[in-house]
């Protein structure tokens, strides 16, 4: 017993008459269907350089059209020859000229020989399976194709168009019930002679004849009908990326292919010398038995597809540049932004970077220059902290940051004077967190040691930018984790609020915090806004502050930092 | 023959245009209007730049003509060039191995043994000029001109002397199954942006050899300072960034060079490069990014200006004034050149290879696996 092969080639003759040499060579009679599309010349060269195997032969040709029926004619009488002129084989394996083996064939044909009654066909009916997305699945049975998609593609279109319009339907005849798969099968005799010599087979050519890509639903719908036991898988390796064209198999491949232990695979670059040379060697080691697993290769390349399609989050660069709004997530990763905490608390930087043990920068967007970390004058990736190139583009800015410290977080200081820090950004950004203490800003003006006149106008400037930038963050497009609070409602207890955003940061292991940041000396504060109403001014983005504290002329001792247990 | 994933839509590719008309019928609306004139006025100007090209054919004398052992499917690779002999033999070797059959150069006025070099090759039609290469669009329109006569219907790699093509995968991979995959996608073309490779230390103090592979003495690069803009009416991006922005244009970012360029094109007489070849007309071809999130395959043309003859070309460069389109500006930058500052920072990046690249997200596979 043995196994046949069918060998549909049309380009790279060479590469087939090495595959062919290599299946006979091994006792596997080769059935070879040439193009009738290559030229006559070429065609008589080829079927010269194999005349000195006994065990080829070449079946009549036909022309073949990608998704028309030239293959599945071609396949036909190369499996008739097959099955007239070889009794003794019992699988017929159908691949194409681009296919390789990567066992030695003796497996498989012990593979096959321990199943002589299974069929390996993928065959599953339209609307159980997905690989037809938004296309033509159940039409390709109820439509006329007579045009072909590859050269006439406006005409194609325009009469599925027409056809959907009217409303015309297709008979599928003798009720039979339509399947697609890959069109690489291995029937066995039994069912591939009675596809062949079914007394309808004028009824169901006709049919498929007009039928969308019958190469993949012919065999596989008619397999239904005889088979007693169809095994729906196909035997050959074959991947297709998202938009339904074959994966190439290169010299780098070799290992994945190797270690997937599938028998045949598809399609092979024809350059690929290193893998033409190291699977058409002769065997060598003990013949083994395993089963193919797929799986190692299905993952990396279902990996692929993810990538073609959703790319790598958060990164902008010459082949990816997506439209506004048409991605999950404008950066690569969760970063947080702290308004007013710089302000409001002495210490918070080094506090933050001790409880959280992110990176906690500066005023990335001050006017002066990025303040990075630790006075760092460059940092990942090369970035610099030179304003000029930073408001050159605010935006590529924080998606270089983000992007050049994938896997560590960052965190930064905002402020009403950052004018070019890009809020809106920030605000649709779902991986941004911002805190804002608003009217903080108000603290470092009563802290310094200027002229009133010029206070109270770095004042009123400041809250009118703050005032902008908060309208940004309550907008309804904002999708940024945003807390806001007025400085007044914080400082009643500012430990709960920074508790829940070091919560929500999640790092290292959830636990209470011990130590506080240091808070400013808000002493004369509520004094220093009524200074500010006086002069005509009117701060309200702090919220209601007294104008002395409680205990009216009673000097209150200096706050202690909190200390909570 | 691809198989059962196929996905079959009765839908137009997402580039197509919508012709003229509004969905309602009646008359075109404003946009589709403003549109139309924008493509026309795209054409005309491809149409201007071709004449261009034809008018200066007269320009370049033949010195080897070599074109007859062109055969279809070859693949070309197109320069001008001007006093490149310590770059060309690696430049040559690189591309050859890549799978480059037959180079198309234009030499323009080279006198340290460039041209006699270039001729003696197997392999490179040369012709050789002596006008002035800022007048003909930095030698592009020579180039034009020798691709419309050679280089119809072939895959074409157009470079400077100074840039080294690599891409995912190109250790194993000649150019062939890159372009050969790309026929199979319906993709004309091939992105690389331009990776500006620098030494450690002060410029002009390594020494290289000829035929020595650059990235031994220029090992260091800028990893994520680029930006990128969207421009119309042709829909190219506008990458800038990397070394040169950071160290000579801080104050002025919106001069530092162009990076973006599409390098690798499936030639059509008709197709004219716009501005080096950063641009291509016609415009789809400058449509090489993912604009629904994900990623197309590109690589990169790794830059080796820094080698140490950039002192003296330098020098050179303020003395012709033939480069760039506004040479007052770049003054200062080339005056900072020969000053040989150390362009080296700590955040530099040490060249590792291909792999390194594309994790960086410099460049991407795509779905080539």
């Amino acid at each position: 017993m043995s196994v046949g092969i069918i060998m549909l080639v049309h380009t790279a003759l060479d590469r087939a008459e090495q595959v062919a040499r290599h299946w006979s060579a091994a006792g596997c009679p080769v059935v070879i269907h040439v193009d009738a599309n290559v030229p006559r010349k070429t065609y008589k060269a080829f079927t010269k350089t194999l005349g000195d195997v006994p065990t080829v032969r070449f079946c009549q040709r036909h022309k073949c059209e990608w998704g028309t029926w030239g293959l599945v004619a071609g396949t036909l009488s190369a499996s008739e020859l097959l099955l007239a002129e070889f009794p003794e084989v019992r699988h017929v394996y159908l691949s194409s000229g681009s296919c390789l083996p990567l066992r030695p064939v003796q497996e498989l044909v012990d593979y096959l020989a321990a199943r002589p009654q299974t069929d390996f066909i993928e065959s599953a009916t339209t609307s159980d399976v997905p690989w037809t997305v938004g296309g033509l699945s159940d039409e390709r049975f109820t439509l006329r194709f007579p045009f072909s998609w590859k050269r006439h593609r406006y005409l194609f279109d325009k009469y599925v168009d027409l056809q959907r319009k009217i409303g015309f339907k297709r008979k599928v005849p003798n009720g039979i019930t339509p399947h697609m798969g890959s069109q690489w099968w291995c029937l066995t005799r039994q069912t591939l002679s009675a596809i062949l010599e079914d007394p309808e087979r004028d009824t169901y050519d006709t049919y498929f004849r007009k039928v969308w890509i019958p190469d993949e639903s012919y065999f596989q719908t008619l397999a239904r009908l005889y088979s007693t036991n169809i095994e729906s898988r196909s035997l050959t390796l074959s991947k297709f990326d998202f938009q339904g064209k074959p994966h190439i198999f290169y010299d780098d491949h070799l290992q994945l292919l190797r270690r997937s232990d599938c028998f045949v695979a598809r399609k092979i670059w024809p350059q690929a010398n290193r893998l033409y040379d190291g699977f058409l060697r002769d065997p060598e080691g003990a013949i083994k038995m395993t089963e193919p697993n797929p799986a190692k290769i299905d993952r990396i390349f279902a990996k692929a597809v993810e990538r073609r399609t959703q790319g790598r989050q958060g990164l902008y660069m010459q082949s990816r540049f997506p439209h506004e709004g048409f991605e999950h997530s404008i950066t690569s990763g969760r970063y947080s932004v702290f308004q007013g905490f710089s302000d409001l608390f002495e210490d918070f930087e080094p506090w933050l970077a001790k409880s959280t043990g992110t990176q906690v920068h500066g005023h990335l967007y001050s006017p002066e220059r990025a303040e990075f970390s630790g006075g760092q004058m460059v940092v990942n990736g090369a970035l610099t902290d030179s304003p000029a190139l930073r408001d050159y583009n605010p935006t590529a800015f924080l998606t270089n940051l983000i992007w050049n410290t994938r896997g560590e977080r960052q965190c930064f200081q905002l402020g009403p004077a950052d004018e070019t820090a890009p809020i809106w950004f920030i605000a649709k950004d779902s991986n941004a967190q911002v805190s804002v203490i608003s009217g903080a800003w108000a603290v470092p003006l009563f802290k310094s040691n200027r002229n009133f006149a010029d206070l109270r106008q770095e004042a009123a400037r400041l809250q009118k930018l703050e005032a902008e930038q908060l309208k940004v963050l309550r907008s309804v497009w904002a999708k940024a984790r945003i807390r806001i609070w007025t400085m007044a409602e914080f400082i009643e207890a500012p430990m709960e609020p920074l508790q829940s955003i070091i919560d929500e940061m999640g790092q290292h292991a959830l636990r209470r915090l011990t130590e506080a940041p240091k808070m400013a000396d808000l002493t004369g504060f509520g004094q220093f806004l009524q200074n500010l109403k006086n002069q005509g001014m009117h701060p309200y983005l702090m919220g209601d502050f007294p104008v002395s504290p409680p205990g009216l002329n009673q000097p209150k001792p200096p706050r202690k930092p909190y200390l909570v247990q | 023959m691809p198989g059962a994933g196929i996905r079959v839509g009765i839908t137009t590719s997402e580039g197509t245009r919508i012709p003229l008309g509004t969905r309602q019928g009646g008359f075109p609306d404003r946009e589709r209007l403003r549109e139309l004139r924008a493509v026309y006025k795209l054409r005309l100007r491809r149409k201007r730049l071709l004449y261009r090209a034809f008018r200066k054919r007269r320009q370049l004398g033949a010195v080897s003509d070599r074109t007859d052992a062109i055969r279809p499917g070859m693949i070309l690779g197109t320069a001008t060039m001007r006093n490149e002999m310590v770059r060309l033999p690696y430049f040559l070797e690189h591309h050859r191995k890549l799978g480059v059959e037959h180079f198309l150069i234009v030499d323009n006025a080279s006198d340290d043994g460039t041209r006699e070099f270039l001729a003696d090759q197997p392999d490179v039609s040369l012709w050789a000029t002596s006008k002035s290469y800022k007048r003909a669009r930095f030698g592009l329109d020579w180039l034009t001109w020798l691709m419309v006569k050679h280089a119809h219907g072939h895959w074409v790699l157009t470079l400077d002397a100074d840039e080294i093509l690599i891409y995912p995968y190109w250790d194993t991979r000649p150019l062939p199954a890159l372009t050969g995959w790309l026929d199979g996608q319906g993709i004309e073309m091939f992105p690389a942006m331009m990776l500006d490779m620098y030494p450690k230390g002060r410029l002009g103090a390594q020494s290289y050899a000829p035929g020595q592979d650059p990235t031994e003495v220029l090992s260091w690069f800028d990893s994520g300072n680029y930006t990128i803009r969207r421009q119309e009416p042709m829909e190219n991006l506008w990458i800038q960034g990397g070394v040169r922005a950071r160290h000579f244009f801080t104050e002025k970012p919106r001069r530092a060079p162009t990076l973006n360029k599409v390098p690798l094109v499936k030639w059509n007489r008709r197709f004219v490069y716009v501005n080096s070849t950063h641009g291509i007309l016609p415009r789809r071809l400058n449509r090489f990014y993912d604009r629904e999130g994900g990623e197309f395959a590109s690589g990169i043309l790794l830059h080796t200006k820094f080698l140490d003859t950039v002192i003296d070309k330098s020098r050179e460069e303020l003395e012709r004034r033939e480069h760039f389109a506004n040479s007052a500006l770049y003054e200062a930058y080339y005056e900072t050149l020969i000053e040989q500052p150390d362009l080296w920072c700590e955040r530099s990046s040490r060249y590792l290879g291909w792999r390194q690249l594309e994790a960086m997200g410099l460049m991407s596979r795509g779905t080539w696996l």
